[in-house]
């Protein structure tokens, strides 16, 4: 017999989708089906039932071959590894719960490490922003029951975030916004006509990387004020007509995403993205959102930012808080070899950082703490696989909106695995007493 | 003959749903190990659809599979999926930001039939050994 569990949260993406539904054996041993998830999310829970899964530590031999070893080991070699190390690198952090980003502050703490999240390569940039310039942003409950204007910049939902718009962006029936879609008027800003473009009502093909010049327009033309031709490639009467619409709506809302945060100018296009919607206050009332990827990277965010001041790139190999994006962040440090052991939890760098930096992982001590088989274990020392936060254990997650929500243990994980929670706990205990203290 | 064109990654669902399946799988080179090129810029290339192709920029090199533009048009712009692949040729400079600037690469594109393009796990393992051609 089967049962299902409801109200499941989904641990893919920032939207946290709370409305999932499970079907799991009676036991609670397997899991069968998921209903109302997107096609990501619903292989991210499927995936933690594969056959193949890798259930125990391993190291890595000399002759490239991997040998098991027991998670006593390998909590022995990476306490060792944080305590031996003069500044290691403690990164991820953003596919796990907020209690394992606890625990794993206080090693970082106890070990001097520079702890960094997901953030250096998604809105580390619009954090930086955020801090120059302040932020007027809302919850995605706002937006659903709010927001008439939206405006999504540089990023495309229907492929990275693919329930944010059926939930609170675009289709929703809200409290005052009743025609649901109909009453919603929808601007894309996209060097592509992605997906999510063609259910725009506007959308703005802008030349790649021309997103400050842009965005500068539409302040010009709030004011109504003179424009070149064309900025970006875009002709100025659409610019005057983008103005306009949002000026004219009760409630706008920008979500911006990685084209405008990867994209040169970076902070800045943040600044302006900020300073557009300061502008739009004047006439309506506006708001901004950044669209976060992970699950929890905005939890990790919050975690640093009540332990330590800071919401990622935090140095503390000097005792203090330090935070100083460019020199503190991943991707630098790696480069300018100024880390010499890494530990990363709940990513995966050897994917989705610049190969130069994945490069430098591989010559230095490594472990990564990862449920899955992933490049950054490729080029790890040591791969400790653990249970799937949000699946097979629950714990606290923050959603794009820093509303945070408790995730759900659906499934039990498979027998003698450890959670990132436990994991870091022993490792805690291990390196206070490598320390003495 | 080879072109040059824009670069930019990102996610697509494909990307996603195949890399929480296992990046080390098949599934995952077919959703990322691919540039999506403008119909023009295919013209250009002389290169039928599903060829192989070195992409090469002043940061690396690495070979794919060239498809036509799903989200397109957009000429003069191609478009790699998130992942290894992306990450051998994008520009790692984060001008003091912390962020690489993982869009707006300029990169060449030619043919490279005989050339296969590596698995996620494969690519890195020989990248991180000074292996790759």
């Amino acid at each position: 017999m089967t049962k299902t569990v409801t109200d499941v949260i989904c641990p893919f993406c920032g939207t946290l989708c709370d409305d999932l539904e499970v079907v799991v054996s009676d036991d609670g041993k397997e899991l069968f089906e998921v209903y109302n998830a997107c096609a990501i999310g619903a292989e991210k829970f499927l995936h933690s039932q594969a056959k193949d899964r890798i259930t125990r530590p391993r190291m890595r031999q000399e002759d490239g071959s991997w040998k098991e070893i027991s998670y006593d080991e390998a909590i022995e070699y990476t306490a060792r590894m944080l305590a031996d190390a003069k500044k290691p690198l403690m990164y991820g952090w953003s596919s796990t719960n907020c209690e394992a980003q606890a625990v794993g502050s206080e090693i970082g703490e106890a070990v001097g490490a520079v702890m960094d999240n997901t953030a250096t390569v998604c809105h580390g940039t619009s954090l930086i922003a955020v801090q120059d310039i302040g932020i007027p942003s809302c919850t995605l409950g706002e937006v659903k029951n709010r927001a008439d204007r939206i405006l999504f910049w540089g990023c495309n939902p229907a492929h990275a975030h693919p329930r944010h718009m059926s939930r609170y962006s675009i289709f929703p029936r809200g409290f005052f916004t009743g025609k649901g879609h109909a009453g919603r008027k929808m601007i894309v800003v996209d060097p592509r006509p992605t997906d999510t473009a063609s259910l725009a009502d506007i959308h703005l093909q802008i030349e790649q990387g021309h997103d400050y010049e842009l965005l500068d327009a539409l302040r010009v033309a709030f004011k109504g004020e003179q424009l070149p031709d064309f900025v970006g490639g875009i002709p100025k009467a659409k610019i005057y007509e983008v103005a306009e619409t949002l000026k004219s709506g009760r409630f706008a809302i920008i979500f911006f995403g990685m084209g405008v945060t990867q994209s040169i100018g970076k902070n800045h296009n943040i600044d302006a993205a900020i300073a557009v919607t300061r502008d739009l206050n004047e006439y309506t009332k506006a708001a901004i959102m950044p669209m976060r990827g992970h699950y929890n990277v905005t939890g990790s965010g919050q975690v640093w930012g009540w332990l330590f001041g800071f919401p990622y790139a935090v140095d503390l190999s000097r005792g203090f808080a330090r935070y100083n994006p460019g020199e503190t962040t991943s991707n630098d440090l790696l480069r300018r070899d100024e880390v010499d052991a890494v530990f990363v939890l709940g990513s995966d760098p050897g994917a989705h950082f610049p190969f130069s930096s994945v490069k430098k992982i591989y010559n230095l001590p490594s472990v990564a703490i990862d449920p899955h088989e992933t490049p950054t274990t490729e080029v790890c020392k040591v791969h400790v696989p653990v249970a799937f936060v949000g699946v097979e254990v629950g714990g606290c997650a923050y959603r794009m909106d820093n509303v945070p929500i408790e995730t759900r243990k659906v499934v039990e994980a498979p027998e003698g695995m450890m959670t990132d929670e436990e994991f870091l706990s022993r490792v805690l205990a291990r390196v206070k007493e490598i320390k003495g203290v | 003959m080879a072109i040059r064109v824009n670069l930019i990654t990102g996610r697509t669902i494909q990307q996603g749903v195949s890399m929480e399946a296992g990046k080390e799988k098949p599934a995952y080179t077919a959703a990322c190990g691919i540039i999506e090129l403008d119909p023009a810029d295919f013209k250009k290339l002389g290169a039928f659809r599903s060829t192989n192709v070195r992409v090469t920029s002043n940061h690396g090199s690495v070979v794919v599979k060239a498809i036509e533009a799903t989200q397109g048009p957009h000429p003069g712009v191609a478009y790699i999926p998130m992942g290894p692949w992306a990450n051998m040729v994008v520009n790692p400079n984060t001008y003091s930001t912390g962020m690489p600037t993982f869009k707006g690469t300029p990169v060449e594109v030619e043919v490279a039939k005989t050339e296969s393009v590596l698995g996620s796990l494969e690519l890195v393992r020989k990248g991180c050994r000074g292996e790759l051609a």
